[in-house]
C-alpha cells in the first residue's frame, strides 16, 4: 500500500467515525443502526471487565435488529433526561487485512444536561472492525471499552 | 431478622420520630441531612447489621482480595491462606493511610506504601521497618507490641456464597440476620455453584435510602418503566408476592408468569404506559429459560443495608448499594451465572444485561426518579412523603400495587436508628 493509499484509507475511516459521531451528537439516532452491517456486534463494557476477561456489559447487541430495538425503546419507552453528547476522538490506529479493517481510537464524551452543565461523561477506547459495503465503510463490530467505571446516573444514548 | 433497638435514643437530637408510626410519612430531611447520614454510619453500618461485601466467587483462591466498603468505611475482603474469609478496615494502624490501593488482586501480604508497615491476609501486622532502629539508634519503644496493632477486623460470614461483614458483636448470626422468610428466596437463586461474570457501576446524585425505597416499590414498576408495557412484557395480571421481612428491613418482590396474560387492566384505565403497536425486532433478550420451579420474571430482594439480589428473566445480579455522603450513592452490579450454564444460556444472560444496570431497558429510569426526589426534597426537611397505597391491608402480599414494603422499611429504619417513639410522643404532648 502506497503512502497515498494509506492516507486515503485513513480518511475513509475517519469519515465513517465522523458520520457516527455526527449522528449520535445531533439526535439522529434512527441513522445509527445503518452505520453497521446487519450481522454486527455493538457493545459497551467497562474496562475493569475487559481487562479481567469478564463479559458483563452495559449494552450488548449481536445484530442490527437489536440496534434498531434500542432506538425504538429510547424513542418510545424509556424515560431519561434529554442530554446532548459531544464526542471527541483521537489516536486512531488501524490495520487492514483482505477482508476488514481493524481500528482503535480514544473517545471522550462530554455530556450537557438540560440545565446546561457540561461534564466529562465517559472516556474510553473504541475497538472497531470495519468492512466495505456498497454504501461505503460500515462497522462490523464496535466495542466501547470505557475507563469511566462509575456511569453517572444512567446511560441511554449509545456511546 | 429482629434487631435490638438502638440504645442511643437519648443522645439523638437530630432524628425526631416520624409523623406516623406506620412508616407512611417520611420527613424529607432524612434524604439530605449530614447529621442523619453520620448517625446512619454509626447505627446502621456499624450497628447490629451485616453488610454485603461481594461474592465468594470473586475471591476463589487463597490471597485473593477485593477492596470495598461497609457504609463509607473502606474495607478489604480477603481469602486467607487456609481458604477462610476475612475482612479488615483499609486504614493503616500507623498513620491512617489506605493500605490496599488496588480494587482487586492476589497477595499474601499488604504493605502500606507510606512507611511499609506490612499486614497479613487477615489484617494482622507482620512487620514494621526499622523496628529495632538503625545502627545504634533506638527504634520503636520496647513496649511496642506488634500484635496489638493489626487492622480492625470485622466479623465475616458467607451465606450460599454471598459474603457479609459486620462491625458489631450485637448482630445476630448471619443466618438469623437473614431470617427464615428471606433464606428460602436466597437458597432459590444460590442453589448451585455460581460463576462471577463481572460488574458494572452506576453513580447517582441521590440518597441511598431512595434506592432502598425503589427496590421495595413494585407500584412504580409498570408506571415508570414503560419498556414492560410498551413491548407487552409485564402485565398487571401476573402472580406476585410482595412481602417485607418481619423486621421490616429486608423484603422480597417475586413476580411469576401465569396463563392469564391480558392487558385489559391497562387499557381500561387508559394509563399512558400502554401503547399498542410496538414490537421488538429481536425479542431474544426477553427469552425465559426456565431454571427454577416457578417461571419467575422478577425476583428483587433487598437484604438491608447494602445488598439487592436480583433475578430478572435469566439475569442474575447481586447489587451492592454503597452510600457516598447524604446525596450520593454507588451501585455495583455483580453479574453471575451458574458454573454449569450451557453456552446458549450464558449468552442469554449476557444479552439480558441490556435489561438491567445503568443502561438497562427496565432499570435506567430508577436513578432518574431517585434524583428527581433528591432535587425535589432539598428544602422543607420537615415536609414529608405520603406512602399510602394498600395501607388499609398491611398483610396483603399478593399484589404489586402496594407500598407496604416501603412502610415496613421505614418502621425498621426508625427502630434501628434509635428513635425513642414513646419519649418523643411524651415531649410533644
Amino acid at each position: 500500500m502506497s503512502d497515498a493509499e494509506r492516507l486515503l484509507r485513513r480518511l475513509e475511516i475517519q469519515e465513517l467515525q465522523d458520520l457516527y459521531v455526527n449522528v449520535l451528537d445531533n439526535d439522529r439516532l434512527e441513522e445509527w443502526p445503518g452505520l453497521f452491517v446487519e450481522d454486527c456486534h455493538y457493545e459497551v463494557i467497562p474496562k475493569e471487565n475487559e481487562d479481567a476477561g469478564l463479559p458483563a456489559p452495559v449494552i450488548f447487541c449481536d445484530n442490527g435488529r437489536m440496534l434498531r430495538d434500542r432506538v425504538l425503546s429510547l424513542r418510545n419507552a424509556n424515560i431519561y433526561e434529554k442530554v446532548t453528547y459531544r464526542h471527541f476522538l483521537s489516536g486512531l490506529m488501524w490495520h487492514e487485512t483482505a477482508s476488514e479493517i481493524t481500528a482503535q481510537s480514544n473517545y471522550v464524551v462530554i455530556n450537557t444536561s438540560q440545565a446546561g452543565v457540561s461534564t466529562v461523561y465517559q472516556a474510553g477506547i473504541y475497538r472497531d472492525r470495519i468492512v466495505r459495503t456498497e454504501a461505503g465503510l460500515r462497522f462490523k463490530s464496535k466495542r466501547c471499552i470505557y475507563d469511566t467505571l462509575r456511569v453517572q446516573t444512567l446511560l441511554a444514548i449509545p456511546i | 431478622m429482629d434487631l435490638p433497638a438502638s440504645a442511643h435514643a437519648k443522645d439523638m437530637p437530630t432524628l425526631d420520630a416520624f409523623p406516623r408510626q406506620d412508616g407512611s410519612r417520611v420527613p424529607y430531611k432524612v434524604f439530605s441531612s449530614e447529621e442523619i447520614y453520620a448517625l446512619e454510619q454509626e447505627r446502621i453500618y456499624r450497628g447490629p447489621t451485616w453488610s454485603f461485601l461481594g461474592l465468594e466467587a470473586e475471591i476463589p483462591d487463597p490471597g485473593d482480595y477485593k477492596s470495598t466498603f461497609v457504609g463509607d468505611t473502606p474495607v478489604v475482603m480477603t481469602r486467607a491462606e487456609d481458604g477462610t474469609l476475612a475482612a479488615w478496615v483499609n486504614r493503616c494502624a500507623h498513620r491512617g493511610a489506605i493500605v490496599c490501593r488496588l480494587p482487586r488482586g492476589n497477595a499474601l501480604t499488604h504493605a502500606c506504601v507510606y512507611h511499609q508497615w506490612t499486614y497479613g491476609t487477615r489484617g494482622n501486622l507482620q512487620g514494621v521497618p526499622f523496628r529495632r532502629g538503625q545502627k545504634d539508634m533506638t527504634g520503636m519503644p520496647a513496649d511496642f507490641d506488634i500484635k496489638a496493632h493489626g487492622l480492625p477486623r470485622l466479623r465475616v460470614d458467607s451465606y450460599r456464597g454471598l459474603v457479609f461483614a459486620s462491625f458489631s458483636d450485637a448482630a445476630p448470626s448471619l443466618p438469623d440476620y437473614l431470617g427464615p422468610l428471606m433464606r428460602p428466596y436466597i437458597d432459590r437463586i444460590f442453589h448451585k455453584p455460581i460463576i462471577y461474570l463481572g460488574c458494572t457501576r452506576q453513580f447517582s446524585n441521590s440518597n441511598w435510602k431512595l434506592y432502598m425505597e425503589n427496590v421495595k416499590d413494585p407500584y412504580h414498576a409498570s408506571l415508570l418503566h414503560l419498556f414492560h408495557t410498551t413491548f407487552n412484557i409485564f402485565r398487571v395480571g401476573m402472580k406476585a408476592t410482595c412481602q417485607p421481612d418481619p423486621g421490616g428491613l429486608h423484603s422480597i418482590i417475586f413476580v411469576s408468569k401465569t396463563e392469564d396474560e391480558n392487558a385489559d387492566g391497562y387499557k381500561a384505565q387508559n394509563i399512558r404506559s400502554y401503547d399498542e403497536g410496538f414490537r421488538l425486532e429481536d425479542d431474544s433478550i426477553l427469552a425465559m429459560h426456565q431454571e427454577y420451579e416457578e417461571l419467575t420474571t422478577n425476583h428483587i430482594q433487598p437484604i438491608f443495608p447494602q445488598l439487592v439480589i436480583q433475578q430478572i428473566h435469566n439475569t442474575l445480579v447481586a447489587r451492592q448499594l454503597l452510600p457516598k455522603g447524604p446525596d450520593h450513592f454507588e451501585l455495583v452490579f455483580h453479574f453471575f451465572g451458574y458454573q454449569d450454564d450451557t453456552p446458549e444460556l450464558r449468552l442469554t444472560r449476557i444479552k439480558q444485561a441490556n435489561l438491567v444496570g445503568p443502561a438497562g431497558y427496565i432499570s435506567m429510569e430508577d436513578t432518574e426518579a431517585t434524583e428527581l426526589v433528591q432535587r425535589g426534597t432539598a428544602r422543607d426537611g420537615d415536609a414529608h412523603s405520603i406512602i399510602e397505597m394498600s395501607r388499609a391491608a398491611p398483610d396483603q402480599t399478593g399484589t404489586t400495587i402496594t407500598e407496604s414494603l416501603i412502610r415496613a422499611f421505614w418502621v425498621g429504619y426508625e427502630r434501628l436508628m434509635g428513635v425513642d417513639r414513646v419519649a418523643a410522643m411524651g415531649q410533644r404532648s
